[in-house]
């Protein structure tokens, strides 16, 4: 296995390309009463401009923390993290976030429309540019008929995909989800990883996944991080050499595809046991 | 994927139309208010008791005092004094509970004062109201505000506080500005909960009205009621009474509408995840 020690991982950073979003020896640790619980090690990787990124790792191991801290929603304790070359110290205008639980993500008050249009209105958008951004990202997502509707009017997948368009319509550089086909079922799920790789390859868009769905990362991604260890640090980066139009089933029956899964699969389980083994002795 | 059904009966209901809907609501919610006063008429008709007189002749003292006789000099001023304390209560208690809802600190320090104020029986502090603002108008709704804020104040408070962290989250990252966050999150996030706050408001509101009126007016209801006992006008009190019921009544009515409609999606919501 890549030994666990952030910069040397071969192919996590990618100074040479068009580099968009760089986390560059970030850590983090909470503290309480007792002490210092380090939650990240010392994390480096880099996302080119146009790629789709997973970032994996066993449930638990800090992902969520992770992505907070690379959305700018909290700050690293050590290390940085860059957006076009500028530190991040609080949530950038670049990015959007889509993040699993949709319900508590969009405001019941709110039509689906005024849903969407709400971030551009927040930033002082011209009224006519809201209204054309707005019906053209609802229109992406295939909502263009459902605009007047409330969010608890549709389905998880329908609202899941509300969060998408209100995402699409801010325009951002990179799209950050965090577990976002987490709480739909797996049709559903089939469907809306679809959509991504379509909006991404429409609007040319950067995205940055968190998942635990190994499937999934190996089905949407360009490049694969996974997390391990204990503080959590890039144990593996590799490519997915799929091409960018992909199928559920054809895809998936490709020995490629078998062999990445089983390797990360592997990685994984190697993580989480050597985890569980640190802890029983 | 279809989007979910209506709840089955507001489908129903609206192939029955409008009109008729309205009158089932009205006459569901008012038949056995009905009965009780058709039974208290039909039995008190021959009472000859003195302080128990027929309802007769409570109602059409009733027609006299209040269609509209003393409207201006006793409705009215109590009214005024009521509706204009229920709105200052709103002025002082959604801003503050917000602020104290955001501010978790500030919020640890005032909060056993404002639990000793709302648990405080405010009658308590009725004299020490009218030594400091008299007996006018001024006073008695001051009197009114100071028991009709804490609802209030504490339902934005508690609304505020349960805002979800992922709404805030949301908000943070697609960089809201302090209006948008306030005025399009956190108030209507909230509203559920002030409006059951000014629901209590209006029932503390509408006790110490009367009380208020009882003690140390020359006018208004309360004054008008009191006034009739000791002057063993026992028809006149039943009337006034009588009146205060249904004003209580009503202003709950019109509230209740109020505040369907401004929640209208809250409660469609529920319907719709109770009917799920």
């Amino acid at each position: 296995m890549t030994s666990i020690k952030g910069d040397a991982v071969a192919g996590a950073t990618r100074p040479s390309l068009d580099t968009v979003m760089a986390a560059d020896h970030v850590a983090f640790s909470y503290s309480s009463a007792a002490g210092a619980h380090p939650v990240l090690g010392d994390i480096s990787f880099t996302i080119a401009r146009g790629e789709f990124v997973s970032l994996v790792g066993p449930s638990g191991i800090g992902k969520t923390t992770l992505l907070r801290v690379l959305s700018g929603l909290m700050q690293p304790t050590a290390g940085e993290v860059r957006l076009d070359g500028e530190r991040v110290t609080e949530p950038p205008r670049q990015l959007a976030l889509v993040l699993q639980d949709y319900s508590r993500s969009l405001l019941p008050w709110m039509s689906i429309e005024r849903n969407v249009a709400l971030p551009l209105r927040s930033a002082k958008v011209a009224r006519t540019e809201v209204r054309s951004r707005t019906a053209a990202a609802l229109d992406a997502v295939g909502l263009a008929g459902d605009s007047e509707k409330y969010p608890w009017q549709l389905s998880g997948g329908m609202q899941q995909r509300v969060a998408i368009a209100r995402a699409l319509a801010y325009q951002p550089e990179v799209l950050v989800m965090d577990e976002p086909f987490a709480s739909v079922d797996a049709q559903t799920r089939f469907d809306l990883e679809d959509l991504v790789l379509r909006l991404r390859r429409e609007f040319g868009m950067t995205v940055l996944l968190v998942t635990h769905d190994i499937d999934e990362a190996v089905y949407l991604s360009d490049r694969i991080v996974v997390l391990a260890g204990k503080p959590a640090q890039v144990a593996d980066c590799l490519d997915v050499p799929l091409g960018p139009i992909r199928d559920q089933i054809a895809t998936k029956a490709l020995p490629e595809y078998a062999a990445l899964r089983g390797r990360v699969l592997s990685e994984i389980r190697a993580a989480s046991a050597a985890r569980t083994d640190k802890k029983v002795g | 994927m279809a989007p979910l059904a209506a709840p089955g009966h507001v489908l129903t209901w609206r192939a029955f139309g409008r009109l008729p809907r309205l009158a089932l609501t009205v006459a569901r919610e008012l038949w056995f208010a009905v009965v009780v006063l058709a039974l208290w008429w039909v039995l008190s008709s021959g009472s000859t008791s003195f302080y128990f007189p027929p309802l007769s002749e409570i109602w059409a003292r009733f027609q006299e005092l209040w269609l509209f006789d003393r409207v201006p000099t006793d409705v009215w001023p109590s009214l005024r004094n009521f509706g204009l304390a229920i709105v200052l209560s709103c002025a002082v208690g959604i801003p503050l509970g917000v602020v104290l809802g955001s501010l978790r600190r500030v919020r640890e320090i005032v909060s056993p004062v404002l639990g000793f104020g709302w648990a405080l029986p405010k009658l308590a502090l009725l004299p020490a109201f009218i030594a400091v603002a008299g007996i006018g108008d001024g006073m008695r709704v001051s009197f009114i505000l100071a028991g009709a804020v804490w609802p209030i104040l504490l339902g934005a408070q508690d609304g505020v506080r349960a805002v979800d962290p992922g709404l805030r989250d949301m908000a943070r990252s697609y960089r809201f500005g302090r209006g948008t966050l306030l005025f399009r999150v956190l108030l209507p996030a909230a509203a559920p909960q002030i409006f059951a706050g000014i629901r209590t408001s209006l029932a503390i509101g509408l006790v110490l009205m009367i009380v208020g009126e009882m003690l140390v007016a020359s006018s208004g209801l309360g004054f008008f009621v009191l006034q009739s006992q000791q002057s063993y006008a026992l028809v006149d009190m039943w009337a006034g009474a009588l009146l205060i019921g249904m004003l209580g009544y009503l202003i709950t009515l019109l509230f209740t509408v109020l505040e369907r409609f401004v929640l209208r999606w809250h409660f469609a919501r529920r319907a719709m995840h109770a009917a799920g």
